[in-house]
């Protein structure tokens, strides 16, 4: 009895976070830019002024790119959710929490929602931007489940490791920092064209780092494509890297708060 | 009469330096209780260990009768915290902050409540602009506000007029009066002597990591 009413609590505290750093996002001006129009406007610079020159393979060059935008953008939020965390560590919120009958994970997790809810929100304000830009996938509903699932799990890794930059650093320019090094791995992959085309060495790490094949996975599945190996290895990756950030960021968490 | 809040020989060490060298302090319910001390003295470790966020490495405290580091849960069910720094959310209007902390104590009507300490502690016309927008006695009277949902039986404040001007001071002095008038044990720290003696039924000096 007493668990299922905790448990209950625990449900409601998480709403309560999870409705609170969502207003964060929504009062945000700069967040919304960066996460949302900035990756827009790199897809309409990408299509329209330079898409003409890029062999990509495909007909429509917004077919191709979409799936990488839409890594960047969730790349592009992550400094916003170390930055949210950060800023309630040294502000004392998580102090007051902790000191109210409050489930202790709550405030973490209430973070950690807010950054899978608003990545959803952006990605699907982009894909429908790339719809009337003339991206035309032949996904059916499944495949569109998996892109979904795939793109959560890329989201999770990233808050995760997003949650121990924000936890452990000592000043706000450590708290983002960890945004740059994930802004350039989409730009070093086939998110803009393909690999093939690179130097070898350049080559190498596009194709042996996280986002290449998860950008392969998304882009065969979006277009009816053979998923191959690709969707195995975008998996472990993502699978890995969430874990291995989770436990570090809970232990960090513990610690801290 | 049974101490709300009962502490003996209380001890806490960061590695080589020892803050807290043996505390032991006993505080009446309904009384104000104030702990004095510069900067340093561990004033607010004491608070931090009351308010189950940081354990001691020695001694027993028990806040309402709950022992701090055996019953957390208990005793947090029965405190409220006002830290040093206004822990407010900026972003966030005065009221939507006090609703907040409302909902996370499950506390029915939380709009009613809010309405009703917005009144209380004269922030009413400002309720629905952001926190940020507060000057810094504001600030801390919405602090004090969240931290009086829930009329919880004890009551920390960890340096609440620390950077307050004059004005602003004498409102948090009377709020303080009328929580204690109203049977809430308030326990606060202070660098001030003379906000000690203005407040407190009881008066604590926390120096050279012991009680005086």
């Amino acid at each position: 009895m007493e668990t299922i009413q905790s448990r209950i609590h625990l449900f409601k505290d998480m709403s309560v976070m999870l409705g609170r750093s969502m207003r964060h996002v929504s009062r945000s001006i700069d967040t919304i830019i960066t996460v949302t129009i900035m990756p827009i406007a790199m897809m309409l610079l990408f299509v329209y002024v330079l898409g003409g020159a890029i062999q990509a393979g495909t007909d429509n060059y917004v077919d191709y790119l979409l799936p990488g935008i839409l890594l960047i953008a969730v790349a592009n939020s992550v400094g916003y959710t170390s930055f949210r965390l950060f800023t309630d560590v040294q502000r004392g919120i998580f102090e007051r929490f902790n000191s109210m009958p409050v489930a202790r994970s709550a405030a973490l997790w209430g973070h950690v929602l807010t950054s899978l809810l608003s990545n959803v929100i952006s990605l699907l304000v982009i894909i429908l931007v790339a719809l009337i830009m003339g991206f035309r996938p032949t996904a059916g509903i499944l495949s569109w489940l998996a892109v979904l699932g795939i793109l959560m799990l890329f989201t999770l890794a990233l808050t995760w490791i997003a949650a121990i930059a924000g936890l452990a650093a000592k000043t706000v320019d450590g708290a983002s920092v960890i945004a740059y090094p994930i802004h350039f791995l989409p730009l070093i992959s086939s998110a803009f064209v393909p690999t093939a085309s690179m130097p070898s060495g350049v080559r190498a790490f596009a194709e042996n780092q996280p986002v290449t094949p998860i950008v392969e996975a998304v882009r065969a599945l979006l277009f009816s494509k053979p998923v191959g190996s690709d969707i195995w290895v975008a998996l472990a990756w993502c699978i890995a890297i969430m874990v291995v950030a989770y436990v570090f960021a809970m232990i960090v968490y513990k610690r801290k708060a | 009469m049974q101490n709300t809040i009962q502490v003996i020989g209380l001890k806490k060490s960061y590695r080589d330096l020892h803050v807290l060298k043996g505390v032991d302090l006993e505080v009446a319910r309904g009384s104000i209780f104030a702990l004095l001390g510069s900067n340093g003295a561990g004033k607010t470790t004491v608070v931090k260990i009351l308010t189950t966020l940081l354990q001691q490495d020695s001694g027993t405290a028990t806040v309402n009768g709950f022992d701090v580091v055996l019953q957390p849960s208990q005793v947090r069910q029965s405190i409220s915290l006002t830290g040093q720094f206004a822990a407010v959310d900026d972003i966030l209007t005065g009221r939507e902050n006090i609703v907040m902390i409302a909902r996370l104590r499950h506390i029915k009507h939380p709009h009613q409540v809010a309405d009703d300490l917005l009144r209380r502690l004269g922030l009413t016309a400002a309720a629905n602009r952001r926190a940020a927008t507060y000057s810094g006695g504001m600030r801390r009277r919405l602090d004090i506000a969240m931290s009086l949902v829930g009329e919880s039986p004890v009551i920390f404040l960890d340096e609440p007029t620390t950077g307050l001007d004059p004005e602003a001071r004498i409102e948090v002095w009377n709020i303080i009066k009328e929580l204690a008038a109203s049977g809430t044990t308030v326990f606060l720290t202070t660098q001030y002597l003379e906000e000690a003696e203005q407040l407190a039924n009881q008066i604590a000096i926390l120096h050279e990591a012991g009680l005086s």
